[in-house]
């Protein structure tokens, strides 16, 4: 290449870094301007139907029109960022990371690598066994799967928008506690010959991979795919979620819902614990009904339990996880990682009173 | 001739890297036969931990998400 070929493309990546640069700029002003006409926008679509603001249906309708495109302009944000924070990590750079680590620390280096790896579902048999067959413990591996979907930037960063910055960290403490504690013991039980055989006799190592160079533009790129990936799947989930919180707000009468989940109701907690596991929804659906709940006076402990085993204990990543690990070994997870929650329940519960 | 294969099963990025492959290597004038791997077991014997993972020749040369498509010219022109 001559130098003024070289001197070229660098003068167009310049170019193209300043318009990546500003776009995302604008946008994120322009988002700012968007998200503070939100109080006057619902008042207007209430106003569009011919009900009372103060009945039922008049606070569902509110309820539903000012927090569509509240959760729908934060979960954007927030996975954008994120999105961009993901690009300076992989479950490869992950793993290297937890190798040859002493058990304990590596648990809770698995619990907090887990939230900030991307990770998806349907990549959790090929994480799992890259994982254990790179030599990395079966409790430490469980540590990275249980933070990795319950602790992720969609449930703190909705939580410490729509329900309060206290709520927000509490939850993130107590996920990464029930991470790090459920895969510590699920280590120290030794259930290695509960894989499926075929994953036990996987020896692969684990592999090196060219590091590919990524600049800002590549790393906004990668925030602007995330969005248009995790956006355009889960908007759905979140449609029907604001939906039911909708109904709650609008029509569970308080004394109720401080009957069934309030704090004192020690039986609360298993079960919201118990409903969570057949529910599955994705943490972005599950958040507008914990602010419905919370608002009616439901027991902070007992909806968190809720939202919880909702994300963390979802039928559908057991039947997924089912491939590579026994039967025996599935119930052993929903029991360690139930009793954790039960215990961040009621822990709450009595803090939070 | 590039021997490519794509490790991945059931997720939305392996159909896309499997696309992408076959249009940067048209671009760059390489010819590739692509091979998808979908067995769990064949796919960990590659030691990778996230998919789509892809492999040129036997290498591994990239796993998880795509790859910058300037990267897979490079890796393709190898």
């Amino acid at each position: 290449m001559t130098h003024s070929v070289e001197a070229k493309t660098s003068k167009l990546r310049e170019l193209e870094a300043i318009k990546w640069i500003g776009g995302t700029l604008v946008l994120l002003g322009l988002w700012i301007v968007v998200y503070r006409q939100l109080v006057p926008f619902s008042h207007w679509v209430v106003s569009l139907f011919p009900v009372e603001r103060e009945s039922h249906l008049g606070e569902a309708i509110a309820f539903f029109a000012y927090d569509t495109p509240k959760v729908l302009l934060l979960l954007t944000l927030i996975v954008f960022a994120m999105g961009v924070v993901r690009s300076f990590f992989s479950p490869e750079k992950t793993r290297v990371m937890l190798a040859g680590r002493a058990e304990g620390v590596s648990n809770i280096a698995a619990a907090g690598l887990g939230t900030l790896t991307p990770f998806c579902s349907c990549s959790a048999v090929p994480l799992f066994i890259g994982f254990v067959g790179a030599g990395i413990p079966l409790g430490v591996t469980f540590s990275f799967l249980i933070a990795a979907p319950m602790v992720n930037e969609v449930a703190v960063g909705l939580l410490f928008a729509l329900v309060g910055w206290k709520v927000a960290l509490t939850y993130l403490a107590f996920g990464l506690s029930v991470a790090i504690v459920g895969g510590f013991v699920i280590g120290r039980l030794n259930l290695e010959d509960w894989l499926e055989p075929w994953v036990r006799d996987i020896r692969a190592g684990a592999v090196e991979l060219p590091d590919e160079q990524l600049t800002i533009v590549d790393r906004i790129k990668a925030g602007v795919e995330a969005v248009k990936d995790i956006v355009g799947r889960v908007w759905i989930w979140i449609l029907a979620g604001i939906a039911a919180g909708a109904l709650i707000h609008g029509y569970v009468p308080a004394d109720l819902m401080a009957r069934v989940m309030g704090a004192d109701t020690w039986w609360s907690v298993p079960a919201a614990v118990l409903l969570g596991i057949p529910m599955y929804t994705n943490a972005a659906g599950v958040i507008p009904i914990v602010e419905a709940l919370i608002a009616k006076g439901a027991g902070l402990g007992t909806t968190l339990a809720f939202m919880m085993s909702v994300i963390a204990l979802s039928l559908p990543e057991m039947i997924i996880l089912r491939k590579v690990l026994s039967m025996k070994l599935i119930l052993v997870f929903i029991g360690v990682v139930g009793t954790g929650i039960l215990v961040v329940g009621f822990l709450f519960n009595a803090l939070f009173h | 001739m590039k021997e490519v294969k794509i490790l991945g099963q059931g997720c939305k990025r392996c159909e896309a890297a499997v696309a992408m492959v076959k249009a940067e290597a048209d671009k760059v004038g390489v010819e590739v036969a692509i091979e998808k791997v979908t067995d769990y077991a064949a796919i960990a014997q590659y030691g990778i931990a996230s998919t789509p993972g892809i492999v040129i020749d036997g290498k591994v040369v990239h796993a998880g998400g795509l790859p910058k498509a300037e990267a897979l010219a490079g890796w393709l022109k190898e």
